[in-house]
């Protein structure tokens, strides 16, 4: 039935689909709000500005539309009915569940003798390395199964940290840290970071930091060799040590349950938190920095929003976990005693202001490997899991980012397309100086201090009238005058603004006296000694 | 196996509660399900099913067409047994790169979140991008053939050629280049005193003017090198500059008047005259508009800038700056719109119609400007000045965008843009002309899109982020002669001391008593007469 009111009602939706397409793009590729451009009274700058905001909505839109070219759903494990829970599938069954190359991504290797191990993914996902505490460190290209190279140091090994590619990898020894190429070989040793316990590599900015015994934490440019920054914790032993991946600060957890974050650009830390009641074990930051999961000592693991610095959410272990790991998808892996549980939506929860979640995603081991420190392969659906007993691939469905940008990171890179990101990476190396809480305040105006300069500037000014302040602020008692006539150390100091502020103060007394008196006299002998 | 239009398939893998029937539909890519396979708990109701189903317990088999509900159904009879979707990521490496090919695929993903640092690593690049473009500005191209004996002191463009320029020289040669082959074509002795003016009129005639009181007509495309005028036109006085009305056979000379000649006719006199009735001194350079084309713009060594029209033959406007003008040039894009080049080292852009007020100062030189030029698109100018140097200058922007020099180069009395904006001329004292890039990182060659694409996205960058700092000191950045650096210091501390005192006088006087400041644009005008 082909009506006439069919046609605008048709229109009506359309519209109203159009600008929700336009919030949907703006929302996840917008650059932040737009600037309102129909208050702005100046035409050009109006125009101009028009300008930028059409192209910023055309780019988001573009964006948007770009997606269809996106090839991969990312992976799910989802229930059919009510009773059933996800965290009940066990590793075998998904391996027989998924298909044969898929299946292949779950191993195991024992290495019983020299763990506890650590490991560590590079950027791309492609090789791990892994390194026991006993001095046992080896790389492979995991996938393919192949062995890089296998070192025995000889040495308490402490963590294992790849660069910006697979051809170097730095190793937290006993007394230094050494860094090494793919073949094994040594090529530096870096005396100025003496006995560390972590390592983080910052791949944009080329830093390579370690947290010391001592409580220091040190900054070397790996591609200039240059030590930017030695950094005293001053809270002794440092427990822990991660960065926020959006930011590139540093995160360091201590003894006495705080959190500290360090850029290299400052002598103190940025910020301290409490955020348990007990040494912190391990911490992780999602990837767009919006979130901090930490565990302690004290058996928590604790949400944290950590642009808010705020707790959103507090869960109990069973035991302290020693490691957390949040993937791309926003899984959260905790590593408790023998056990590891995969948590899903945290963050959304968080977001939506909703409940807890309830139940963790799921959960793997309780077969005696005590578990050292967990790593989710970048674009795979794939927990690394380190432990006393080897290392353990395992396939958590939903984790891993499906849809890779290959000039940012590309897991299937050749060699030359390998050579060339190094190229880009250095070409594009960022500053220590840009390490910020807020990444993007590079390029941003200084507006306050340009405000301030342009009344300078301006000869004509009308002086500031000192005076001005201390009128018309709060009555009675503690009004500005009062306040300023009142306040100690600056009795013998007699300058031309304590003389204004004080004949004001006379004006105004006698002038409240007069008021009194002509009320008084008004009222009369037997009422005027209620006046006030 | 039934997919499901998520794409994901859903089996049953094995299935004991029936007997014997163990079934197993093996899940190919990315699949699923689940699980524990232990006995019903409830077989009552299974078994009701089977008996329904009228089929042996032995060999159940379901149709293809019912798999998923009978699934669903077995597995809503059977509690404790679970069916789950499950689904992997996994890439195969033929969707990297097809198979039999060397080209690579390189997917992209415009998620912010996986584009960290966004705006350092933006930043990043256009600080490289424009360390690169001061790396590779090299403006000097070359000399063009040998130039001349003497100075020059003039030069025209052939309005109707992208290769023809004429220069006129302080010996009263004029010559003819030509910029492909950089090679002189024709040149004659035109006059004998210093040739001050030069243009070509559209038929592609070649006119001279010199202190000898003469204006010579040649024709150098068509005629020998050496060979005579075609016309002679003879004035009062020694002639300063001359210029080409748009479309009527006319011109027009300066001297201490405007002469207006018609070339249409046998007379070698002048058909007209325009001046300032108060005016008596030297009128130094003249200059038709070639858009409005009556209008007529004139500087004299009374520091006068007087514009005429044509089509009253009478003078409209006059403006009196500080110091005299040197040379005047219109804007081809904005008809109302003028340069002025001052003795006082700075350029003017006027609008003819609002002359109390200067659209633009162009300050940077440290001594007399001596010529001035719009680029054909009316976007940016060039100066020739005395203090050894050209500078290039945006339209809007107060301070130069370039500044070029040699060691040989001497004081520069003319400088031109090449009627397709690439490139510029300049004539000096020392009597060569030079070649520059009008973009000192520009380069000529064929570039392929790759390359293209690059250099405008670098551009876009620098665009962005040229307010930052590091970036604008890069930008800004100069090598200049050390006579030019040294006296560029010296005048602005002059500068200063001159503001300073005059600030020191304005705090101690009464309020009031002087005049309100000046505005930079302003304070050069003495008065403007109509």
């Amino acid at each position: 039935m082909a009506t006439n009111a069919v046609v605008p009602q048709s229109d009506k939706i359309a519209a109203r689909e159009a600008k929700r397409h336009v919030m949907e793009a703006q929302k996840v590729y917008g650059r932040g709000k737009a600037v309102h451009t129909k208050s702005i009274k100046d035409k050009k700058l109006r125009g101009n500005l028009k300008a930028v905001e059409a192209k910023y909505k055309a780019a988001a839109l573009r964006a948007k539309d770009a997606e269809i070219l996106l090839e991969h759903d990312a992976g799910y494990l989802e229930t059919e009915g009510e009773l059933e829970r996800t965290y009940k599938v066990r590793q075998d069954e998904i391996q027989q569940g998924v298909g044969i190359e898929t299946a292949k991504k779950g191993f195991e290797l024992k290495l019983t003798e020299l763990g506890p191990y650590r490991a560590d993914y590079t950027k791309n996902g492609r090789n791990l390395l892994l390194a026991g505490r006993k001095g046992h460190v080896a790389t492979m290209d995991w996938r393919a199964g192949k062995l890089g190279c296998e070192l025995q140091l000889n040495e308490t090994v402490r963590d294992a940290k790849w660069l910006h590619n697979n051809q170097f990898f730095a190793v937290a020894q006993k007394k230094n840290v050494y860094i090494y190429d793919q073949s094994g070989l040594e090529l530096h040793c870096l005396s100025k970071h003496v006995e560390p316990l972590f390592l983080e590599f910052l791949p944009y900015h080329f830093l390579l930091a370690s947290a010391q015994m001592s409580g220091f934490l040190k900054y070397t440019d790996t591609s200039t060799g240059q030590t930017v920054a030695e950094l005293p914790t001053r809270l002794g032993c440092p427990t822990s040590l991660s960065q926020n991946p959006w930011n590139a600060i540093l995160h360091v957890g201590h003894q006495n349950g705080t959190v500290t974050l360090w850029s290299p650009n400052s002598q103190t830390a940025l910020v301290k938190a409490l955020v348990h009641r007990g040494p912190v074990r391990s911490m992780a930051i999602d990837r767009q920095g919006r979130y901090m999961v930490s565990t302690g000592q004290d058996m928590k693991m604790n949400v944290w929003d950590i642009r808010m610095f705020r707790e959103v959410h507090s869960y109990s272990c069973h035991q302290p976990g020693s490691s957390v790991a949040i993937s791309d998808r926003g899984l959260t892996a905790v590593g408790w005693g023998t056990q590891v549980s995969v948590w899903r939506g945290l963050f959304d929860a968080a977001l939506a202001d909703q409940g807890k979640v309830q139940s963790p995603y799921m959960a793997w081991g309780g077969e005696g490997q005590r578990i050292e420190n967990l790593g989710w392969c970048p674009f795979e659906d794939v927990l690394g899991v380190s432990h006393d007993q080897g290392f353990s691939s395992i396939i958590v469905p939903g984790a891993g980012e499906p849809n890779f940008d290959a000039l940012e990171a590309n897991p299937y890179e050749n060699v030359k397309q390998r050579q060339e990101a190094e190229v880009q990476g250095l070409l594009n190396k960022l500053q220590p100086e840009m390490i910020s809480l807020d990444p993007n305040f590079v390029g941003k105006l200084d507006t306050i201090s340009d405000k301030k300069r342009q009344e300078e500037r301006d000869l004509d000014r009308k002086p500031e009238d000192p005076i001005e302040k201390l009128k018309n602020r709060g009555r009675g008692r503690n009004s500005a005058l009062r306040k300023y006539l009142r306040k100690k150390g600056r009795g013998n100091v007699i300058d031309e603004k304590r003389l204004k502020a004080e004949a004001l103060h006379k004006e105004r007394t006698a002038r409240a006296k007069e008021r009194l008196r002509a009320e008084r006299s008004e009222l009369g002998p037997a009422l005027g000694r209620f006046a006030r | 196996m039934a997919t499901t239009s998520s794409g994901c398939t859903i089996v049953s893998r094995r299935w004991s509660t029936i007997e014997g029937a163990s079934r197993s539909w093996a899940g190919q890519g990315g699949c699923v399900v689940a699980a524990a396979p232990r006995p019903a708990a409830n077989q009552g109701c299974f078994s009701d099913w089977q008996r329904k189903s009228k089929k042996k317990p032995g060999n159940f088999v379901c149709p293809p067409s019912t798999r998923i509900s009978c699934c669903l159904f077995l597995s809503l009879t059977t509690p404790k047994s679970s069916i789950m979707k499950i689904k992997a990521l996994s890439r195969p490496s033929a969707s990297q790169q097809t198979p039999g090919t060397a080209v690579v695929r390189q997917p992209r993903n415009l998620d912010p979140a996986q584009h960290p640092f966004e705006r350092a690593r933006e930043y990043t690049r256009a600080l490289t991008a424009t360390k690169l473009e001061r790396m590779f500005a090299a403006p000097f191209l070359g000399q063009i053939g040998d130039g001349h004996v003497d100075g020059i002191y003039t030069m025209a463009k052939d309005p109707g050629s992208l290769e023809r320029f004429a220069s006129g020289s302080g010996d009263g040669v004029v010559k003819v280049w030509d910029l492909n082959t950089r090679e002189e074509v024709w040149n004659t002795q035109a006059h004998e005193n210093i040739v001050k003016g030069l243009c070509w009129t559209p038929e592609r005639k070649l006119l001279s003017c010199a202190s000898d009181r003469t204006v010579k007509l040649f024709d150098p495309y068509n005629s020998s090198p050496e060979s005579p005028p075609l016309a002679t036109y003879l004035g009062q006085s020694a002639f300063t500059g001359i210029t080409h009305h748009r479309n009527l056979p006319s011109f027009a000379a300066s001297s201490s008047v405007i002469s207006i000649y018609d070339l249409s006719r046998p007379s070698s006199t002048a058909s007209q005259t325009l001046h300032w009735p108060t005016s008596t001194d030297t009128i130094t350079s003249v200059a038709f508009n070639q858009t409005e084309t009556s209008i007529l713009g004139s500087t004299a060594l009374d520091r006068s800038v007087v514009l005429y029209d044509l089509r009253t033959s009478s003078p409209v406007a006059k403006v009196i700056l500080r110091l005299a003008s040197n040379a005047l040039a219109w804007n081809p894009m904005e008809a109302f719109n003028f340069a002025v080049a001052n003795e006082d080292h700075n350029a003017y852009i006027f609008d003819m119609r609002k002359l109390d007020r200067a659209l633009n100062v162009l300050k940077n030189h440290v001594a007399a400007v001596m010529d001035v030029e719009f680029s054909p698109t009316g976007e940016e100018l060039v100066t020739a000045s005395y203090d050894r140097t050209v500078r290039l200058w945006n339209r809007a922007k107060g301070h130069s965008r370039d500044v070029y020099h040699t060691k040989r180069m001497q004081r520069v009395f003319s400088a031109k843009f090449t009627p397709d904006n690439k490139y510029v001329l300049s004539g000096s004292d020392d009597g060569s002309i030079r070649l520059w890039r009008a973009n000192a990182s520009d380069r000529s060659g064929v570039k392929s899109a790759r390359q293209r694409a690059k250099l405008e996205y670098d551009q876009a960058l620098i665009k962005r982020y040229s307010h930052m700092p590091e970036i604008r000191r890069i930008r800004r950045h100069r090598h200049v002669p050390k006579s030019v650096k040294k006296a560029g210091e010296i005048k602005k501390e002059e500068l200063a001391a001159i503001k300073r005192r005059e600030e020191n006088v304005r705090k101690h006087s009464k309020k009031g008593s002087l005049p309100a400041r000046q505005s930079e644009r302003e304070k050069m005008i003495l008065t403007t007469e109509k």
